[in-house]
């Protein structure tokens, strides 16, 4: 912005340096102090007198309600049920809190006295104090000898160093080290892949052209660390018309005539993408939007991802049921430094 | 403070003189009494926002503690037994069980979530607005400076405290939130991993990250931010508070009620109001419904969902950030190290802490920026009013922008959905608008605090318009202006209008370099300022004529300009 438009109308004001007082309006002090009705009107005192104790009384009634709805609307494991209690004691706890608060406020402000007062401010820190403080402090500081004995001063700066290392060395057992954790997921050669949560296999003449399943690994319901698998291992499978897919060279045989077979952890912070979008044959995760389209292995086409999903190569035993070729060849997730 | 002066022949007659002698001779809680009983408070309903900040903290404190004793921070296997028969059997955390116990089986016990969860997004937001009522009056200079870095603090706790709330019910959204922590942890060069190991005890989810946020949650989140609330409440008494200009206000003196009975009063009442509301909104108002999420399952997501809203600026900003740029670039870099190839996941990492970063250092370091561009180092007990300190207030609108289009962002979804438009172009405007917007933002506010100013000029100046049209006798036609009264002149011209700086050459008759930033940073602060109206002025445009309804004077006026 390059204008410069002094805003004072008509001829240029020059204004006078902050504080000056000849250049400034003197103040007039406080306004006249204006009596309100029930300071004047005795029938308005008592009025607001009444009217103050009826907001007492509310606040009394609203706890009553509290106890209705506490003692006689008996839970009956119905959600409707649950409401009206809930809607009860609400109820009850806003009047019985409102009724005090508000009749307080109103007490204040129509009977209280409502003549501002004035009060001065003091110094901070008054001169003769921060005189005396400084000298205390240079006393102590003489007395304690800090500035005289270097060896001294030098030797605990050491050890006060040295000595919270152990407080932050004491939270190593926090957790493991991640070892190859991040890299290596439940799939294998081999292993089935089936339905979500219920763990049955499946065929690949379930998989018809245009459907989604989503994929755990056989066994990760017997798992120990159940959630820690899934959390790498879920896929979602889908089959499309084999001409739609590209695959890229190495890749031909990873899927089975159509079905495909990709990590269902989102490539940007970790959330799963649950959207498979039929038409278009793209994936979008609800969370943060990546889009990821099936027709280019996943590539990232919009969003916040950088990376495509990883894909799981799969093939068909010889009962026919869909199986991993392989573990993951590269890691699953959010992309993390040791990646590589 | 005067101490207990009690003395061995004082014998207490009346009651009140008994029991305070009582406590008084032991205690000695006289000169407490005789500082605060009659202490003066300044009244501005903007001064209540800090109010609902403590006490909200106090219904959270008071809800949260009676959460604590039916809820159970384990990640065990269950499977859930209660009265919410669609979960019935289902395999669950205890504490996602436990949290549903509270809801269905303990008798007020949703009624006390509720309320907790409302009071957390309202204490929250409490703080928010108050400190916004801080910057733009600047009440934040000398000197309460420190206790503006003290309130910083409290905001990034709070944030702290109602997340690690948010993720204890161990839902499915709850569960998502971590994860999304999870995957940004991990972007972290060199020790994100490990980070991520650490806090959730090895892979995510674990078994250890529930009872570990818990502890924070209860301990030693609501401990710091207790401390630091008692420093803060010390410093508003030992500063006393500032107060707007106005007619009886100076900087060196307080107007306002005396504590006893009056603020006692209507602080002391306006806590059972604010409970009140918050006790009406969770009676009638569902929040964090978890029963419909079902328990925590690295594989369902649902799609539309929300964070509470103070995180919602951080999600926003990870949807903002684009991931490639066209088909060749991407944020994700892989660093080929003699070791091995790392990976750098910027498209994470940038929305994740860059606008964290830029929102508080700029937050925590104002004040200090502000009084190295005015070089102004007095104590200031008067606030402004932020239409009469246009660039600070222009500043403060274009953070709210940014911080709001980021926040927008975590809705684009639901603005997609609701409003039928595509989702990639909400997108699409949205990265435009977290970029121009605060700049469009900052003109349009400074603009407006300019005009406001050149209208508070015009009423000091010439009165307020009546509506009255007078035809005079040769048949000119004007408009009847009322003169405002003196104090509500005075409210209108007493401010301070700080002018450019312009650097002044040393002793060599050269200009040093900083010298010159500061000087073009004074320019762009101070150039465009509206002067208050002074005695002069007003002399000249008017002549005298307090209290006269105007007729010839005010046409000359009104002819002038």
């Amino acid at each position: 912005m390059a204008d410069s438009s002094h805003g004072a109308p008509g001829t240029s004001v020059t204004v006078a340096t902050p504080g000056s007082e000849l250049d400034s309006f003197a103040n007039p002090g406080l306004p006249p102090h204006r009596p309100r009705l029930a300071d004047r009107d005795r029938r308005a005192e008592k009025r607001a007198e009444r009217q103050v104790a009826l907001l007492f009384i509310i606040s009394v009634l609203g706890t009553l309600l509290f106890f209705v709805g506490y003692f006689f609307i008996p839970l009956d494991q119905t959600i409707e049920r649950l409401r009206l209690q809930n809607l009860m004691l609400g109820l009850g706890t806003a009047f019985a809190m409102l009724g005090i608060g508000v009749g307080i406020v109103h007490w204040a402000k129509t009977l209280m006295p409502d003549h501002e007062v004035t009060e001065n401010r003091h110094a901070i820190r008054p001169e003769s104090d921060r005189q005396d403080a400084e000298k205390i402090v240079n006393d102590i500081l003489e007395e304690s000898g800090i500035k005289r004995r270097p060896l001294i001063r030098n030797t605990l700066l050491g050890a006060a160093i040295l000595a919270p290392l152990p407080a932050i060395a004491i939270f190593r057992d926090l957790g493991p080290l991640p070892g190859n954790a991040l890299k290596q997921t439940m799939w294998d050669t081999g292993v089935r892949l089936t339905r979500d949560p219920s763990g049955t296999p499946i065929r690949a003449s379930d998989v018809t052209v245009g459907s989604a399943f989503h994929v755990i690994p056989e066994g990760l319901n017997e798992v120990e660390h159940k959630l820690e698998e899934k959390a790498k291992a879920v896929v979602l499978l889908m089959r499309l018309d084999p001409e739609e897919l590209n695959p890229s060279p190495g890749r031909e045989n990873w899927g089975y005539d159509g079905i495909v077979a990709y990590s269902k952890i989102c490539t940007h912070v970790g959330c799963p993408v649950a959207l498979y979008e039929q038409q278009t044959h793209h994936l979008l995760c609800p969370c943060h939007q990546s889009t990821f389209d099936l027709e280019q292995e996943c590539k990232v086409i919009f969003g916040p991802a950088a990376r495509p999903l990883p894909q799981l190569p799969i093939e068909v035993d010889d009962e026919g049921y869909l199986v991993a070729s392989s573990d993951f060849q590269e890691p699953v997730g959010p992309s993390f430094w040791e990646r590589g | 403070m005067s101490s207990s002066t009690t003395t061995q022949t004082y014998v207490p007659k009346t009651r009140v003189g008994k029991v305070t002698d009582y406590v008084d001779s032991r205690v000695g809680g006289s000169g407490i009494v005789k500082e605060f009983g009659r202490k003066i408070f300044p009244d501005h309903w903007t001064f209540m926002f800090g109010e609902v900040a403590l006490y909200t903290f106090v219904i959270l404190l008071i809800s949260g503690t009676f959460l604590t004793f039916f809820y159970d921070p384990s990640m065990a296997e269950t499977h859930y037994e209660g009265s919410f028969l669609p979960l019935r059997g289902v395999e669950m955390s205890v504490a996602y069980a436990s949290s549903l116990d509270i809801s269905f089986d303990v008798r007020g016990g949703l009624f006390m979530r509720q309320i907790h969860h409302w009071a957390a997004l309202l204490f929250v937001a409490s703080v928010a607005v108050h400190m916004l009522r801080v910057f733009f009056t600047g009440a934040f200079r000398r000197p309460r400076e420190f206790n503006w870095v003290v309130g910083c603090t409290l905001l990034i706790l709070s944030l702290a405290a109602g997340f690690t709330g948010y993720s204890l019910p161990d839902d499915l959204l709850s569960g998502n939130g971590l994860r999304i922590i999870d995957g940004v942890m991990k972007a972290i060069p060199v020790v994100g991993t490990y980070l991520s190991f650490f806090l959730f005890g090895g892979e995510f989810p674990g078994t250890m990250i529930i009872g570990r946020l818990y502890v924070l949650h209860i301990l030693l989140i609501p401990a710091v931010i207790l401390l630091l609330i008692g420093i803060h409440l010390f410093m508003v008494v030992l500063h006393k508070h500032s107060q707007f200009p106005g007619p009886g206000r100076t900087n060196t003196n307080v107007v306002g009620y005396p504590v006893g009975p009056v603020y006692a009063a209507k602080a002391g009442g306006f806590f059972f109001i604010v409970f009140g509301v918050l006790a009406a909104i969770a009676a009638a108002f569902t929040i964090n419904p978890i029963w419909n999420y079902g328990p925590y399952d690295p594989s369902p997501v649902s799609a539309g969902t929300q964070p509470d809203w103070y995180i919602g600026w951080v999600d926003g900003a990870l949807r903002l950030m684009p991931g490639t740029l066209g088909d060749n670039f991407d944020f994700e870099f892989m660093i080929p190290f003699p070791w091995g190839v790392n990976a750098l996941s910027l498209n994470v990492l940038i929305p994740a802490l860059v606008p964290a970063m830029i929102v508080f250092t700029l937050m925590f370091a104002w004040p200090w920026i502000e009084a190295w561009v005015t070089k102004d180092k007095r104590e200031h007990h008067l606030l402004d009013r932020p239409r009469n300190a246009p660039t600070r207030t222009a500043i403060g609108v274009a953070g709210v922008t940014f911080y709001c289009v980021l926040w927008a962002a975590a809705s684009s979804d639901l603005i997609a959905t609701h409003f039928l438009v595509s989702l990639n172009d909400v997108t699409y405007w949205l990265r435009f608008l977290v970029i121009f917007g605060p700049v469009l933002a900052f003109m349009v506010a400074r603009r407006i605090a300019l005009a406001l100013q050149r209208k508070d000029r015009e009423i000091a100046l010439h009165g307020r318009e009546t509506g009255r049209i007078v035809r005079l006798p040769h048949g000119e036609f004007i408009e009847v202006h009322e003169p405002v009264d003196d104090y509500k002149r005075y409210k209108l011209v007493a401010f301070e209008s700080p002018e450019v700086m312009v650097p002044a050459p040393d002793a060599d008759g050269k200009v040093g370099r900083l010298d010159k930033v500061h000087g073009r940073i004074s320019r762009f602060f101070f150039e465009d300022r509206v002067a208050p109206v002074t005695p002069k002025e007003l002399a000249a445009s008017h002549g005298d004529h307090h209290g006269e309804i105007a007729g010839a004077k005010d046409r000359e006026s009104i002819a002038s300009h």
